[in-house]
């Protein structure tokens, strides 16, 4: 936690921009209700903390909030909970709280989450921060109430970055965004004329690698967010494209075409020593991305004649087909638990994301959008992200691995493409 | 058969022209030559010969973006017509250019980067094959990140999927 709220120094220096909004189109067929009851103490603060915890777990999908008017009374401590005013309403979980200053002049909250069937409280916490750390405080309540209901680690206190493109008119066409997962507390890491593309994150979450064409040929940078520190990784004749981090963080694969074809490198970030990882003439070998074991790349490959998925062993160099079904599959991602790949894949024309059990090679559409791209994993493998095309322009968009639960997040100006979810931040 | 047939005759068009501008601009440059020293010999045929060259030589346009089907970086019978045209004056006049390789939007980005820089090596391995200096030659893929035409139906991607000459 105090790493999250360190980390963004650099992040917290730069002017806010207009963000993301949500829009939720598909949630559970029964979700769970929930009452979120007005927190105390929260007179005059710039940030409303039980409103932020309400809209993190509608955005959810899995929850049904009750509306303020509706609640029979508004309890915000322990011993003011009375079970029948919620049972009557037919609520699952209740959550109070109360929010304080501290002797440092940040805040304090406690809160605590009901199970009002059993009548139990499951959860009571205290959270605390400094004065501008409301935002932070409310997600990480989020986290662990959403938790304690489903079993599954919260992703409300995750980062996103990616890329917001305002067309050619606009002075600097290309951003490079961060910004909460949820679209708020959007700043511009880099804005250039030239574009920027396939950002993605280091394990640790500190630092993002991306492509950078502002010396109008491509290039790879990383940077350093908790600095601002920016550096030039490659700049090699032909494609720099596509860095991908390995799990340890020590080591960034990409796509080069120096030596005349689009082939995978790794390169050790400590040495700068690149070594060549694949080899095949007269095919795109690109796209790649670590397995979690840090043993395999996954990458997509054109050597068969249309784009496929494989997969090769960094010490036995042994390859390996993953995907059959269709003739386009690309832009690997394989899941946290390592058993799946989720990837585009086209079907009759149109591209999806799609979900394949490794093992048994089954695949299961996730999306039904329009040129759907560049999928991304959220750190608790439920959920992914996802860029696709909505009334004309390029939007983000969240589905859950089940394919359960929906929704977009467009912005308000240009089209947003490219979406990477942050690791967890310890 | 038509096709090979329309093509036969679009590059005879083109080679056309291309034998033209090689003839006319020699005759140009030996007239200002032979013109002082005919001028002392014989006065009179001399009107006819120097009648002749007022025309002004036609700019001559060229194609300068080349299409591509989808997910292929094969050159299309129109490309290397043009192409060939290009050749042509690139190696009588070297001059350095940049070869813009893009792909539409359909599919992914990173693969459709490398899809634009094959469309461009295409590009670049037909000119240096009809005699171009590779050395004059950069090529740059931008993939998808910069369509000709912003729209996301069949018309805009067959007119993305381009090479530029500049």
């Amino acid at each position: 936690m105090r790493a999250l709220l360190g980390f963004v120094f650099f992040v917290c220096a730069l002017p806010t921009w207009a963000g993301l909004t949500i829009e939720i189109n598909r949630g559970v067929d029964n979700p769970t209700p929930v009452a979120v009851v007005p927190f105390a103490g929260t007179l005059g603060l710039p940030e409303n903390v039980s409103n932020i915890i309400s809209a993190d777990l509608r955005m959810s999908g899995l929850f049904r909030l009750i509306p303020q008017q509706d609640m029979l009374s508004m309890p915000t401590k322990r011993e003011e909970v009375f079970y029948r005013d919620w049972r009557r309403l037919g609520i699952s979980f209740l959550v109070i709280g109360e929010l304080s200053r501290t002797a440092t002049g940040g805040y304090s909250l406690h809160y605590e989450l009901f199970d009002v069937p059993s009548q139990k409280v499951i959860l009571a916490a205290d959270l605390s921060g400094s004065a501008d750390s409301l935002r932070d405080i409310a997600h990480r309540a989020s986290d662990a109430i959403y938790e304690k209901i489903t079993g599954i680690p919260g992703i409300f206190s995750t980062k996103i970055i990616y890329i917001e493109d305002l067309g050619r008119t606009a002075p600097d066409q290309y951003h490079l965004v961060h910004s909460d997962v949820d679209g708020e507390r959007a700043k511009i890491l880099m804005r250039s004329n030239e574009p920027i593309l396939s950002p993605s994150w280091s394990p640790d979450g500190k630092s993002i690698a991306f492509v950078s064409f502002e010396t109008s040929r491509p290039a790879i940078y990383t940077l350093e967010l908790a600095t601002g520190r920016k550096e030039q990784i490659t700049n090699f004749k032909g494609l720099n494209s596509a860095p991908a981090w390995s799990p340890d963080g020590k080591q960034l694969a990409m796509v080069l075409s120096k030596d005349g074809n689009p082939e995978i490198y790794i390169m050790d970030l400590a040495t700068r020593k690149l070594r060549r990882f694949t080899n095949k003439e007269f095919a795109i070998d690109t796209e790649p991305n670590w397995s979690s074991d840090g043993k395999s790349i996954i990458f997509t490959s054109n050597r068969g004649g249309a784009p496929q998925i494989y997969q090769k062993w960094l010490n036995s160099g042994r390859i390996e087909r993953l995907t059959f079904d269709g003739n386009y599959n690309a832009r690997p991602r394989v899941t946290r638990d390592g058993k799946g790949l989720i990837m585009v894949h086209r079907e009759q024309g149109v591209f999806h994301i799609a979900l394949q059990d490794i093992a048994s090679g089954d695949l299961r559409i996730l999306t039904r959008t329009h040129l759907d791209e560049s999928p991304s994993i959220a750190p608790n493998g439920a959920l992914l992200m996802y860029a696709t095309r909505y009334n004309n322009k390029g939007v983000l968009a969240v589905v859950s691995m089940d394919a359960g639960v929906k929704f977009r997040l467009p912005s308000k100006l240009g089209d947003v493409r490219e979406p990477a979810w942050s690791p967890y931040t310890k | 058969m038509l096709n090979t047939f329309k093509s036969f005759l679009i590059m005879a068009f083109f080679l056309g022209l291309i034998t033209g501008c090689s003839t006319n601009q020699p005759v140009d440059q030996v007239d200002t030559g032979i013109e002082t020293e005919t001028e002392t010999y014989e006065p009179e045929p001399v009107e006819e010969t120097v009648e002749e060259p007022v025309i002004e030589e036609p700019v001559v346009e060229v194609d300068t973006i080349f299409y591509f089907e989808f997910d292929s970086a094969l050159l299309t019978p129109e490309a290397r017509a043009a192409l060939l045209v290009h050749a042509e004056q690139l190696a009588t006049a070297p001059r350095p250019i940049r070869l813009e390789g893009h792909a539409d939007e359909r599919g992914s980005r990173e693969y459709n980067i490398a899809l634009g820089e094959r469309r461009a090596n295409a590009v670049r391995d037909f000119l240096v094959f009809q005699g171009v200096n590779a050395s004059y030659i950069e090529t740059i893929s931008y993939g998808e990140e910069r369509p000709a035409d912003a729209s996301s139906n069949e018309e805009a991607w067959s007119v993305n999927r381009r090479v530029e000459l500049k």
